[in-house]
């Protein structure tokens, strides 16, 4: 059960428990127990609203920051990275293989802001060689839902 | 004027064409009443066929199909069923599922021979056979079987002229299955009786209780059936009209020559993209199959919270939920639940006469389309029971 409650739930957090239960053919209580379980064993780690804020009259900036950084002597990549995602404004940050190290994804309300979280913040930290920052310009498909259009259901109403 | 085909003109229209007209004056119907997937094309495939043009690849093709793709379809049948069927000569391409109908009832019969059809089934077996010039015989499959065909159906209907056994599982409109026992009953009456079967597998890959079983597995059958398929239904790819036929070198050859006459070719970008569908595509038919058995499952509930009776049906993606109590005919139930709460669902009667009593309804649709769909149905069954 445990893969298929996931793949529901990851689209589809809201759905009633009782609905769950019925269209993964279990029963009510043992739904419950697993979703307690999942989340207990840190596997479900939250549930959010997927947002597109462009369409609000809200600004929202969202800043992806390629960061290059020397790791440390026995700890690696971890503490830099915790010391960078301790930042509530970081919404994202990601070990990366490649070109550079660690992707921090930022949310601001403007581009000056974003800025000043890298010249101020993020550049000075002493284990960080250098940084890129670029600006998201529109967001056409986010965490696998396309933000842009929604498509009509486009079939004969009735067909054989 | 001279009259037009009288033959033709005796053929009745779909009896899906009369609640289409309805359908289509009226707004925010929800329907229930489609068979075709909700899901698109995974795009691999589709990207596939882009491909496919961006190569100028937009020439005819063999007869037979691209020889790539039967090599495919023969490596599928041979891992899902176990039976080998030659790529060169006994596979042919069809445009959808329909045309191999078409042209395999047409390559076996002669006039006045007798096509066994089991109902409620698909529509254009019954139209097929009068144009092949031969006669339909119609076994009104029972509810009380689980719409399955018996072997004492069977064989109560074959006569000294039957030809034919349209053999139409996972069925659409009821989605029965007939499992490995059922199948090798029957085989023994069609071996008995000598006749050839066309086994319409179209939605072989959408059952939930077990995989499908062909009935050219079955021993002495793969010599005397066409088995259909298709990428429709479990790729997902309606509108790319391509379908298949296996069958022994025999039936295949007279098959390709009405193909030849009539088609030519199947469409060559739609080929193009089912080779990628049959290497590929695996991932996507799991997926969507999780997805209908989740909305099967809610139906079959939904449907015994209103205490509606309807068999559990493990194939296709149809429920078939019994109205007799209603006191309605199907067609009646059908229009005033347009009417009334603008939910278009498709009257068993559509299926044949057997089909009375029921409806039709696809789970083909979102999981909160059918919600709705099902909200409404439940207000127009308690305006009924008051």
């Amino acid at each position: 059960m445990r893969e298929e409650l996931l793949s529901v739930i990851e689209k589809n957090s809201r759905i009633a428990l009782k609905d769950l239960a019925v269209i993964l053919g279990e029963k009510e209580i043992d739904v419950a127990n697993e979703i307690a379980a999942l989340e207990k064993e840190g596997i479900i780690c939250g549930y959010q609203t997927l947002i597109d804020w462009d369409k609000t009259s809200i600004e929202k900036v969202t800043g992806l920051i390629e960061v290059r950084v020397t790791p440390q002597r026995g700890r690696g990549f971890d503490s830099i990275a915790e010391r960078i995602y301790n930042y509530p404004e970081v919404k994202t940050v990601y070990l990366i293989s490649g070109g550079f190290d660690l992707l921090v994804i930022l949310e601001e309300k403007s581009l000056r802001e974003i800025a000043n979280f890298v010249s101020d913040k993020l550049a000075p930290l002493d284990d960080i060689l250098s940084t890129a920052t670029h600006f998201i310009l529109k967001k056409y498909k986010d965490n696998g839902t396309v933000l842009t259009t929604k498509k009509d259901d486009e079939r004969e109403i009735i067909t054989p | 004027m001279k009259e037009l085909s009288r033959k033709v003109e005796a053929i009745k229209p779909s009896g899906i064409r009369k609640f289409f007209d309805l359908v289509s004056e009226m707004k925010d119907v929800i329907s229930l009443g489609v068979g075709e997937p909700d899901f698109d094309t995974p795009w691999h495939i589709r990207d596939e066929g882009i491909y496919a043009l961006e190569r100028g690849k937009t020439f005819y093709t063999s007869n037979l199909g691209l020889k790539p793709l039967r090599q495919e379809i023969s490596n599928y049948i041979k891992r899902t069923q176990g039976i080998k069927y030659c790529a060169d000569n006994e596979i042919i391409v069809t445009v959808g599922g329909s045309e191999a109908i078409d042209i395999g009832i047409r390559a076996i019969v002669n006039e006045g021979d007798e096509v066994i059809i089991p109902q409620p089934s698909y529509v254009s077996y019954e139209p097929c056979t009068i144009l092949a010039n031969a006669n339909p015989v119609i076994i009104n499959l029972k509810s009380e079987n689980e719409f399955r065909l018996t072997p004492q159906e069977l064989e109560a209907a074959i006569t000294n002229k039957t030809k034919i056994l349209i053999l139409p599982f996972p069925n659409n409109p009821t989605g029965a299955i007939m499992t490995r026992e059922n199948l090798e009953e029957i085989s023994k009456i069609i071996k008995k009786y000598d006749l050839y079967v066309m086994s319409d597998e179209i939605y072989s890959e959408l059952t939930y209780k077990g995989n499908h079983v062909s009935i050219a597995s079955i021993e002495g059958m793969r010599e005397r059936t066409i088995l259909i398929n298709g990428f429709s239904k479990s790729y997902a790819m309606t509108g790319w009209r391509l379908g298949y036929a296996c069958a022994p070198v025999a039936i295949i050859r007279q098959m390709t020559k009405i193909h030849q006459f009539t088609i030519m070719c199947a469409p060559t970008t739609s080929q193009y993209a089912a080779v990628n569908a049959l290497k590929n595509g695996d991932d996507d038919v799991k997926m969507m199959k999780t997805s209908y058995n989740q909305r099967r499952r809610f139906l079959l509930n939904a449907f015994k919270e209103m205490n509606i009776e309807c068999f559990e049906p493990f194939g296709a993606f149809y429920v078939f939920p019994s109205i007799k109590q209603f006191g309605l005919t199907s067609e009646e139930f059908a229009t005033r639940l347009l009417k009334e709460e603008r939910v278009a669902a498709v009257p068993g009667t559509a299926f044949g006469i057997s089909g009375e009593g029921h409806l039709r309804i696809s789970y083909a649709y979102s999981l909160e389309n059918l919600k709705t769909a099902m909200e409404r149905f439940r207000n127009f069954i308690e305006k009924l029971r008051k």
